[in-house]
């Protein structure tokens, strides 16, 4: 109950990390906290990292995909950055084909298709490494 | 069958043998057409050796059932003769041969020795000839057997070639895929795909399907399936080299495909690639 997966606020945007195996109530709380911290921050984007996770279910899948849709209604873009082979084959088993959300391979990159989806100009952008 | 014809054939194997080795060799010479494949010492050699090992099961009384483990001997021997003349590329008629041709020089022995007698004669040639059409099977069977082991063999490597994952540039990956997509070898192009993904960061993934010669329902889903999972990590699929009748089919099977992009051809997709990925290519000299 005690743990919690730490949000990073950088800039505009909403850093997440997961980097423990995802319980169910553990994906329920993050999209508590989540959505709680977009409306907080006025973020407009998120960028949730699970390359430490190689496996998934389907009620996790979903999470995912849910938090994106709530995410869109709170006006911020989410980037789900990082998805392990095994991971992306288990979804598409699954039948989980995640069509809400944008994807990216790395965090670099999810921070620049973040960037472009937001429509930022250079000179607006948060200065990520000075805060990593 | 009486017992006393079954110990006459391998009496008249046994006291004709010298005879009836010539006879049935100079049978198989005008039998066989590849005179060059098979040296008449090899064959006079194997045909003794079979003679030797039929007399010695025909010896123990067992005429009907070659199954049992009398004839193993015979068995093996006609297997390794089969499975020699498979692979020197006989048909199975030529292969039977060896065992039919035996027929004509036996029969004439014991329609000689049995002259007087026609009603045992009948047996005795009843008798040997369910035998040797026996074995005669056998030899096809066993040639048939290399060759599936042959086909299998092949088809076991065809999915070893399998499938390459090809970088065009940096950033773009390319999977062109030859031949008839199944379960099975959908998956190990998923994982190498999805594998050389992380390994190259690439944002594009081209997959031409030109060589694929038909598509149904089961196939293109596990294109759809690829393409998703590329796409959950993060990198954009092409597919392009879709021929018109796999278009055809595709629509008449009711697939779904307008959530990826298609392209005519490889160049047309690798053009869409690099403009994605922000690059360009330019010609330095106009053409002539």
């Amino acid at each position: 109950m005690d743990e919690k997966i730490p949000i990073l606020k950088m800039g505009q945007f909403l850093l997440v990390t997961i980097q423990v195996d995802m319980h169910d109530r553990l994906a329920m709380t993050l999209q508590d906290d989540l959505t709680n911290r977009i409306s907080q921050t006025n973020a407009r984007g998120v960028l949730i990292d699970i390359s430490a996770l190689d496996m998934v279910d389907s009620f996790i899948g979903r999470i995912l995909g849910n938090i994106a849709k709530m995410s869109k209604i709170l006006d911020a873009e989410t980037v789900v950055v990082g998805m392990q082979p095994a991971v992306a084959i288990t979804l598409v088993e699954l039948g989980l084909s995640l069509k809400g959300i944008r994807t990216a391979l790395n965090v670099e990159k999810g921070m620049a298709l973040l960037r472009r989806a937001i429509a930022l100009t250079p000179e607006e952008m948060p200065d990520d490494r000075a805060e990593v | 069958m009486s017992l006393n014809g079954q110990s006459k054939i391998s009496e008249i194997l046994k006291k004709y043998r010298s005879e009836l080795l010539a006879a049935w060799v100079s049978e198989q010479m005008t039998a066989s057409i590849r005179k060059d494949s098979l040296k008449e010492i090899e064959m006079r050699e194997e045909s003794r050796e079979f003679l030797e090992l039929l007399v010695a099961a025909l010896d123990r009384g067992n005429l009907t059932d070659i199954q049992t483990s009398e004839w193993r001997p015979v068995r093996e021997m006609l297997s390794s003769i089969s499975r020699d003349r498979s692979h020197k590329g006989f048909t199975p008629t030529e292969t039977a041969t060896f065992i039919f041709s035996l027929k004509q020089p036996l029969f004439t022995r014991l329609s000689s020795e049995l002259a007087d007698d026609s009603q045992s004669l009948i047996q005795e040639i009843w008798s040997v000839s369910t035998l040797l059409d026996k074995l005669g099977l056998l030899t096809t069977e066993i040639h048939q057997k290399v060759r599936e082991e042959v086909i299998f063999r092949q088809q076991e490597e065809l999915m070893e070639l399998s499938t390459p994952v090809v970088k065009l540039w940096d950033g773009i990956l390319a999977l062109p895929i030859i031949g008839t997509l199944d379960s099975n070898r959908t998956q190990g192009v998923m994982e190498s795909l999805l594998e050389k993904i992380v390994e190259t960061g690439a944002e594009v993934t081209i997959i031409d399907i030109t060589g694929v010669p038909t598509v149904d329902t089961l196939t293109a889903q596990h294109l759809l399936k690829t393409v998703t999972a590329a796409r959950l990590m993060g990198a954009d699929c092409i597919i392009s080299g879709i021929r018109p009748q796999i278009a055809q089919t595709i629509v008449y099977l009711g697939v779904d495909l307008a959530d990826v992009i298609t392209k005519a051809t490889l160049a047309d997709a690798f053009a869409l690639a690099l403009k994605r990925i922000g690059a360009s290519i330019t010609r330095n000299q106009p053409r002539n």
